[in-house]
C-alpha cells in the first residue's frame, strides 16, 4: 500500500508529520520524496514552485534519518520539527538555490548568503523543498504579476490563490509542502492564506528577523509562517523568531508560549477572552457570503465562553490611502538598488550613447513588469519636492491615528475579529486592468502593517465553494493571543463541521489536463 | 492637490531611471491619476496636531560593538556581476559624450 502511506504522509500537518519521523513511523526521506512526487504530479496546474531543490532537501532528511537511527545526543538535540519539509517564498534569499523575487530582474541570481530565518531553518534541519511563486517584489494580491507565470489556487484553478504569496500558500493547501514561509507587508501572508483555506501569520513587526528578505517597504515588512493548522505556524514562529543583529529592528526578546497558546485554545474554551468586532471592517463592500461565515464565527466564538464586543476604528477608512503612500515611496527607496550594475540584469540600450544613465534605465524598463514600475513611479511622485509634506508626510500621521484606533481598541477587547479578505478568490484576470480594485482586496490586513501589531487568518468555512479566512488581530508583542484564539476557532468550526476545511479541497486535475504553460 | 500630467510623468520616470514608450505613458497617466485621487484623502485628517510616525514599534538607539565580522570574498561578490575586470565591476561611460 505504497500510494497510501505516501499520501498520508502528505496530508498530515507539520506537528503530526514530527511525531511520526520522532517515532519511526516513518523517515524523513520518505516524507521529502512522498512532498516530490505531490509537487510532480501537481505543480504543472498550480505553478506554485519556482524551484525545486530535490537534491539538498533529500540529503538534508537522509542527513535526519541517520542522527535519528543512531540514535544518542544529537538524536535527542534535534529539533521538534527536523526532517520536516518547509517551502520557502522566493522572496527570502537562499545559498545553493536561485532567488528571483518573480522579477526578471533576478533571472538567475545566486544569493552569496543565507537570510537569517534560512540559518534557522538549516539549523534546525527542516528539508527546504523549494523556493515559491509570488507576485513580482511582492506587489500584488493575485500572484498574477510574476515574471514566471501566475499559479493557480488548488479549490479552483480558474481563481487566483491571492498575493503576493499565492505559492507558498498554494503549496501548503494543494498537500505539495506542510509549511513555508511568507512574507507580509500589506497582507501578503494573510489574504493568501484566507483565499486558499490556510493558516498565515504576519507576527509582530521586529518578531522575525528580516536580514535576507528583499526588502519592499522596510517599515511594513514582516516575515511569518504558513500552514494548514494554527499548532504548526505557531511551531514555525517559534523556529524562526528572535533577536538578530544583524536585523537593527528585531525585537530585543524572542516572543515565547506561542506553541503553548495554540494548544491552550485546542480546548476550545474562551472564557474571560474579549473578542472586538471592528465596526469598519465589516458590511459595505463585504461579500454576503463572507459576511456569513464570519457571523457563524462570531456565534461560535460567543458559544465558547468569548465575550464579543463592537469596537470603531474610524481613522481605518485612511488606512489605504496611507499604504499606497508610504509603501511605493518605501519600495522607490529599495528597488533603486537594481540598476544592472553590481549584480542581476543589464540590458544595453537599443540606440544612441551606451552611458551608465542609459543603461540603468533600460535596465530597470526590461527588468521591472507593470505594477513595480508603477509603485516606483508613484513613490517617487510622493517623495518630490512639493509633494512631500501634503502625501508622505500625511500618510505617516494617519499612522499615528491608526495606532491610536487600535490603542484605544485594546482597551475594550483582548483581540479584535474581522474577515480576512473582503471576497472570496476572484478570477484570474479579473483586475488585469484595474490597479485599485486590487488594491481593495487588502483593506482588512493593512491597518496590522500599519500599526505593527500581529495578525492571523484561519479558515472560516466556504462561500459560492471557496474559502473564506477570519482574521483576529493583537496589541504588538501579543502573539501569543493570535494563536489562542485562532485554535480555538479551528477547534470549534471542525467539531461543527466533523472535518477540517482543507480535507474538503477537490481533487487536482492533473498537468496534461492544463494548458500549455 | 493636482492629478499626474504626462509631463510629471516623463520627469518622474526619469528620476526614477525607467525608461518608458509614449504607449506607457500615456496609459500610467491615467492610471496613476486615479490612484492618486483615491489615496488624496489621507491629507483630510493629517491635521498639524498630529505626530508623525515613521516607524511602527519605537526602538531607539540600536547599537552594536564594532567588531569585524565574515565578510563575503571578492570571488563571491563578483559571482553575480553583470560585467567585471581584475576584482572590479565594470560599467560603460559615466559621462556623456567620450
Amino acid at each position: 500500500m505504497v500510494n497510501n502511506s505516501v499520501t498520508d504522509l502528505i496530508r498530515l500537518s507539520a506537528a503530526e508529520l514530527a511525531a511520526k519521523l520522532r517515532s519511526g513511523e516513518a523517515t524523513s526521506v520518505q516524507a521529502v520524496q512522498a512532498h516530490l512526487d505531490r509537487i510532480a504530479e501537481v505543480d504543472g496546474t498550480l505553478n506554485a514552485f519556482l524551484h525545486v531543490n530535490a537534491e539538498e532537501a533529500l540529503a538534508v532528511a537522509a542527513e535526519v534519518d541517520a542522527i535519528r537511527a543512531a540514535g544518542g545526543a544529537e538524536a535527542e538535540a534535534l529539533h521538534p520539527l527536523a526532517g520536516v519539509p518547509i517551502a520557502i517564498k522566493d522572496l527570502i534569499v537562499t545559498k545553493g538555490q536561485p532567488t528571483t523575487a518573480a522579477s526578471k530582474m533576478l533571472e538567475g541570481w545566486m544569493s552569496p548568503y543565507d537570510a537569517t530565518v534560512i540559518e534557522k531553518i538549516r539549523a534546525a534541519k527542516l528539508p527546504m523543498l523549494g523556493k515559491t511563486n509570488l507576485d513580482e517584489f511582492a506587489m500584488g494580491s493575485s500572484t498574477e504579476h510574476s515574471a514566471y507565470g501566475v499559479t493557480r489556487n488548488p479549490w479552483n484553478t480558474n481563481r487566483i490563490p491571492g498575493g503576493s504569496g499565492g505559492g507558498s500558500a498554494a503549496a501548503v493547501a494543494a498537500f505539495e509542502a506542510p509549511l513555508a514561509l511568507g512574507t507580509d507587508t500589506g497582507g501578503s501572508i494573510r489574504q493568501p492564506g484566507a483565499v486558499t483555506g490556510t493558516v498565515g501569520v504576519k507576527p509582530t513587526y521586529g518578531a522575525v528577523s528580516r536580514y535576507g528578505a528583499i526588502a519592499m517597504a522596510s517599515s511594513l515588512d514582516q516575515i511569518g509562517p504558513v500552514s494548514r493548522t494554527v499548532l504548526d505556524s505557531a511551531l514555525l514562529q517559534e523556529l524562526i523568531g528572535g533577536h538578530d543583529p544583524k536585523d537593527s529592528t528585531s525585537l530585543p526578546n524572542a516572543l515565547e508560549g506561542l506553541v503553548a497558546a495554540a494548544q491552550e485554545g485546542a480546548s476550545g474554551d474562551l472564557k474571560g477572552l474579549r473578542v472586538g468586532v471592528i465596526k469598519e471592517l465589516q458590511g459595505e463592500g463585504y461579500q454576503e457570503g463572507v459576511q456569513a461565515r464570519f457571523n457563524e464565527s462570531l456565534e461560535l466564538l460567543k458559544s465558547a465562553g468569548a465575550e464579543i464586543v463592537e469596537v470603531s476604528c474610524p481613522n481605518f477608512k485612511y488606512a489605504l490611502g496611507a499604504y499606497y503612500l508610504i509603501m511605493p515611496s518605501e519600495v522607490s527607496s529599495n528597488l533603486a538598488k537594481f540598476d544592472g550594475v553590481r549584480y542581476g540584469h543589464r540590458v544595453l540600450p537599443e540606440e544612441g550613447p551606451v552611458t551608465i544613465e542609459r543603461v540603468m534605465a533600460a535596465t530597470r524598463a526590461a527588468g521591472f513588469g507593470d505594477e513595480v514600475k508603477r509603485r516606483i513611479i508613484l513613490g517617487t511622485y510622493a517623495l518630490s519636492a512639493g509633494y512631500y509634506d501634503a502625501y508622505y508626510g500625511s500618510a505617516q500621521k494617519v499612522r499615528t491615528l491608526i495606532q491610536r484606533d487600535f490603542d484605544a481598541a485594546f482597551e475594550q477587547a483582548d483581540v479584535l475579529i474581522s474577515p480576512t479578505a473582503p471576497t472570496v478568490a476572484f478570477e484570474l484576470g479579473a483586475n488585469d486592468n484595474d490597479p485599485l480594485a486590487m488594491y481593495l482586496n487588502d483593506v482588512a490586513t493593512i491597518p496590522a502593517n500599519l500599526a505593527g501589531v500581529p495578525g492571523i487568518t484561519v479558515p472560516g468555512g466556504l462561500s459560492e465553494n471557496l474559502p473564506v479566512g477570519i482574521q483576529f488581530l493583537a496589541p504588538a508583542y501579543e502573539d501569543a493571543r493570535l494563536y489562542r484564539a485562532g485554535a480555538a476557532l479551528e477547534t470549534l468550526l471542525e467539531k461543527q463541521w466533523g472535518h477540517s476545511l482543507i480535507s474538503q479541497a477537490p481533487a487536482i486535475e492533473s498537468a496534461s489536463v492544463a494548458q500549455e504553460a | 492637490m493636482s492629478a499626474i500630467s504626462r509631463e510629471d510623468l516623463v520627469h518622474l520616470a526619469q528620476l526614477a531611471h525607467i525608461e518608458m514608450s509614449d504607449a506607457e505613458l500615456d496609459k500610467m497617466t491615467g492610471e496613476l491619476g486615479a490612484i492618486v485621487n483615491a489615496i488624496a484623502s489621507v491629507s483630510e485628517v493629517a491635521s498639524s496636531d498630529v505626530p508623525a510616525t515613521s516607524h511602527p514599534i519605537p526602538l531607539t538607539n540600536v547599537l552594536r560593538e564594532d567588531v569585524v565580522g565574515e565578510t563575503l570574498s571578492i570571488d563571491e561578490v563578483l559571482l553575480n556581476a553583470p560585467d567585471s575586470d581584475s576584482d572590479r565591476f565594470k560599467v560603460p561611460a559615466i559621462l556623456d559624450g567620450e
